[in-house]
């Protein structure tokens, strides 16, 4: 059955002299790739912080999973069922990779100073199934066996993933991948293409914004083309692909 | 491996234990030096919780080891009486409390302050975050200073002084006991106190490192944003930390006033704030065993240089004392450990080489 | 509340200001282009009130029909030429080597520079506090019912002096250029052709010159000098910094200026403020909670921050 996991209509968003987003909606409904694309300085990191409480919007209304969602405090985000990565990766450098997902449960988690204090039951068996998830997480995206290395010495790529399982810790509604491909060269990509697929099988929601082109229309299930700010055309990828004004907006070329 | 560790704690247990007793053969001030030192040590780990484990530069951690101190001075020295009839015909005898009631209230009122002062921070980066919590420690060492007219809560700089020593099931550790033949010292038996003290700290602060809060701290401290994406209240656990952190301050504090009979605003200074972030900093920033490192080393090496101060401030004509070489020897090492061990002299072990590129 | 007190808390209040803020530049200065809050700023102000009594000490002793005015003249360039080479090597062995370290660091460091500077002078200068002589006529002057005296006079020229200078050099010459686009973007001003360290020195130069006119001023006016004297005035003059608008020079005087005469009306005004509950002792600590105010209501102080796009 499809449910609309995420339903946003109306955005907008102006810094300033520069207006960043107007009007901005798209719905995506459950299990489905959604890709963001567009030219550089379109505002696409700016609808993700919007939609992840980093910016607010001047108007707009959203509706996670069927509720109302207001996304102020970035901390509820996480809560409410949207987990995201970043375009810079920020992942905790000086913290194993294990604890950097086991973070990424914190959400989902409960036991607080008295717990740890004093070791209760219930905090160990708690502490028990966070690192075993977490571990879970590692293996899922391929990175299982560098779960004691410092994050700051895994490689670019694996770094990625690292980010991807800790996201995916959050038990989230929506993953929202900002860039991930990033800096990846091509056989990197096919991984990770691999890696996103794999998500979505298991009945996951992803939104992507990407720049490659050939990523996107191969993974995704449905397509917004912003500009300036301003929506250009949604619909599949095959559709946006044939859209006049994207072929315009692009000058004609693939971005890679 | 197991087998070996166990071994060396145990080496270390019995050290620590025997210890004072034989220091004491060779004079009380060497078993003062002990005491004071396991005082800092437990200021080191309480002030780690915010620096190392949450990232929070708080450079007026003095002001919870001031509160500790003086909500002892108040609740068990003849202060209150003295200073309020009121409270005199309330208290015929006297105001005395004991140990049950101080640890916990110390550490109580500790904590309240940690959250009241470190409310105000939440937001600021880490560099105001500083001089902000420094502004408040002076701002309380001000207060102190200040406050014995026109009310007298803490007599000014001139101090309070007859506090009690604490006691422990009627035994007061003021006075030595007779064990087996043998005194021990009432020097010795604030040791031990002390010692129980920085080993139930140390226990906890392991164990918060090593739990879903110690964890949210450390991604706090590591990148803020992404805590907050990750659902991370930052703000409550900031608080928390801060909080948590000043209760070992509190305690801390409340075993200094009981230790020496006396305190005074002149202990509570910006110096000694300075002191403490630097046995945390130096020692190895949220690494345990370097924090506690970092404080015997900064507490008990000027003590210990007193006796080569001795010929050196003959030397120069009496400009250097014990004091001023262990100002000197502080500022020195602060410059060249960030210097040429950035991480502390003990620092967390890097587990985790650099990898190659793998199949990524 | 009357007239002449008001007045006179007014000039107490811009004299002071006027130390403040021209320490506050310094700070400001170093902060918008390394973003390092220097502690040790403070002591340079220190250093160079106590070098000055130190020659004028010797001037005194061995050439005493010298004028008072010519002893304090040549004792303050000798003490900007020593603070000025003092602050040059802390910049080059302490602060450079941790340019990219993180923030930590540095501000460490920078602590521990701050107390080694208080202990080498309390070494060389000993502990006690020392008169500075009074070299100016002592001549005060009625302002509507309150005094000013020729040396406060002599302080708020020389300070204005000092900024027209500054701003002269920062806006007309190419060092000052430099700072400028290096205070903006470091990257950009580098692939220019300005050299950084240059620029860098330059400004902890500067700082020290202005750190150590207020320290004279600061003693002639007060009256005395000891090594701890830096310490308190300092951490003002960052607050003010702050205050003003961290990195922004005009931010700098007027956030001096502002909490000079906070701190002095307040010191006048909080007894009967508060009915005597209160006394000026509490005065050291305005300048913190205007600190915390600030930062808490305005974060980029009253001008506007001006901090390097280090991105």
């Amino acid at each position: 059955m499809t449910d609309t996991v995420l339903n946003v209509a109306g955005v907008s968003k102006r810094f300033g002299g520069l207006q960043a987003l107007s009007d901005v909606g798209i719905s995506i409904q459950r299990g489905q790739v959604y890709g963001l694309i567009g030219p550089n300085g379109a505002g696409k990191t700016t609808f993700f912080n919007v939609l992840t409480g980093l910016y607010t919007p001047d108007t707009g209304t959203f509706q996670l999973a069927g509720k109302a969602y207001k996304p102020t405090a970035v901390h509820e985000v996480a809560k409410a069922g949207i987990a995201r990565t970043f375009q810079n990766i920020r992942l905790f450098s000086d913290m194993t990779a294990l604890e950097n997902v086991m973070v990424g449960r914190h959400v989902r988690t409960h036991s607080g100073l008295l717990g740890a204090i004093f070791r209760t039951p219930g905090f160990k068996a708690e502490e028990a199934a966070i690192a075993q998830r977490a571990q879970e997480l590692l293996d899922y995206v391929g990175i299982g066996r560098l779960a004691e290395f410092k994050a700051r010495t895994l490689s670019y790529g694996d770094q990625r993933r690292l980010e991807i399982a800790r996201a995916l810790a959050t038990d989230p509604q929506l993953i929202a991948l900002d860039e991930p491909a990033a800096g990846m060269n091509s056989t990197a990509k096919v991984m990770l293409r691999e890696l996103i697929d794999k998500i979505r099988n298991d009945n996951r929601t992803i939104l992507l914004i990407e720049h490659d082109v050939k990523l996107v229309m191969g993974l995704c299930d449905r397509v917004t083309v912003l500009d300036y700010g301003k929506q250009i055309a949604e619909g599949t990828p095959a559709d946006v692909q044939r859209n006049e004004k994207v072929i315009e907006a692009y000058l004609g070329t693939n971005a890679h | 491996m197991k087998h070996k560790k166990i071994v060396v704690f145990l080496l270390a247990a019995i050290g620590l234990l025997v210890l004072p007793l034989v220091l004491q053969g060779v004079g009380n001030a060497w078993v003062r030096i002990a005491d004071m030192a396991l005082l800092y040590v437990l200021l080191a780990v309480g002030l780690n919780i915010v620096v190392g484990y949450a990232g929070l530069l708080d450079l007026g951690y003095v002001a919870f080891f001031a509160i500790g101190a003086y909500m002892y001075g108040l609740l068990a020295s003849p202060h209150l009486t003295e200073s309020f009839e009121w409270f005199a015909a309330m208290f015929p005898n006297g105001l005395h409390s004991p140990i049950w009631v101080v640890i916990p209230v110390a550490a109580g009122l500790a904590a309240v302050f940690g959250v009241l002062l470190g409310a105000p921070t939440l937001r600021l980066r880490g560099d105001y975050l500083a001089i902000v919590t420094l502004g408040f420690g002076e701002i309380i060492r001000v207060f102190l200073n200040n406050l014995d007219h026109p009310v007298n809560i803490t007599n000014g700089p001139k101090g309070m002084g007859q506090i009690d020593s604490l006691s422990f099931f009627g035994h007061s550790f003021g006075k030595s006991i007779e064990v087996a033949g043998y005194e021990i010292n009432s020097v010795t038996l604030y040791y031990y106190l002390f010692l129980t003290l920085v080993v139930v700290s140390v226990v906890i602060s392991h164990r918060l490192q090593l739990s879903r809060v110690g964890r949210a701290w450390m991604a706090i401290r590591e990148d803020e944003i992404a805590a907050k994406a990750m659902g991370i209240n930052t703000r409550n656990l900031k608080l928390s930390a801060f909080g948590m952190g000043a209760t070992f301050g509190g305690v801390s504090g409340a075993m200094f006033a009981s230790f020496q009979g006396f305190i005074s605003p002149e202990s509570f200074s910006l110096m000694e704030s300075v002191m403490i972030v630097a046995m945390v900093v130096l020692g190895g920033i949220g690494h345990l065993p370097g924090v506690i490192l970092g404080a015997v080393a900064l507490s008990a090496l000027p003590e210990v240089l007193r006796y080569v101060a001795a010929p050196l401030q003959s030397m120069t004509g009496g400009r250097l004392d014990a004091s001023i070489l262990r100002q000197l020897l502080i500022a020195l090492a602060m410059i060249s450990v960030m210097l040429l061990r950035p991480r502390g002299l003990w620092p967390a072990p890097e587990h985790g080489k650099s990898l190659p590129s793998t199949k990524s | 509340m009357d007239m002449p007190t008001f007045i006179q808390q007014i000039i107490n209040g811009l004299v002071l200001g006027s130390v403040y803020a021209l320490v506050a530049l310094g700070y400001t200065m170093v902060y918008g282009i390394i973003g390092l809050i220097n502690f040790a700023h403070g002591e340079v102000l220190m250093v160079g009130a106590l070098t000055s009594w130190s020659i004028i000490g010797l001037m005194q002793d061995a050439m005493p029909g010298t004028p008072g005015w010519l002893m304090l003249l040549v004792s303050m360039l000798i003490a900007c030429v020593v603070a000025a080479a003092l602050n040059f090597a802390i910049e080059k062995l302490a602060y450079k080597p941790l340019r990219n370290s993180p923030r930590l660091a540095p501000l460490i460091t920078a602590i521990g520079m701050s107390i080694l500077l208080q202990t080498l002078a309390m070494i060389i200068w000993k502990p006690n506090y020392k008169p500075f002589p009074t070299l100016l006529p002592n001549v005060p002057y009625d302002v509507g019912g309150a005094v000013i005296t020729f040396t406060q006079i002599m302080i708020l020229g020389t300070t204005a002096m000092s900024l027209a200078v500054l701003m002269w050099l920062v806006n007309y010459t190419r060092l000052g250029r430099a700072m400028r686009a290096t205070a903006e973007n470091p990257r950009v001003a580098a692939l220019m052709g300005v050299k950084p360290n240059v620029v860098i020195s330059a400004t902890f130069v500067i700082g020290a010159v202005l750190a150590a006119i207020a320290g004279v001023m600061w003693a002639a006016n007060y009256g005395t000098v000891q090594h701890t004297m830096g310490f308190l005035p300092g951490l003002k003059a960052f607050t003010a910094a702050v205050f003003g608008g961290i990195g922004n020079l005009a931010g700098a005087v007027v956030g001096g200026v502002l909490l000079g005469l906070i701190e002095s009306l307040g010191a006048g005004y909080i007894g009967p403020l508060t009915g005597g509950v209160l006394g000026s002792h509490y005065s050291d600590i305005f300048a913190f909670i205007v600190l915390i105010v600030v930062l808490t209501l305005r974060p980029s102080g009253l001008l506007g921050e001006r901090v390097a796009d280090r991105a």
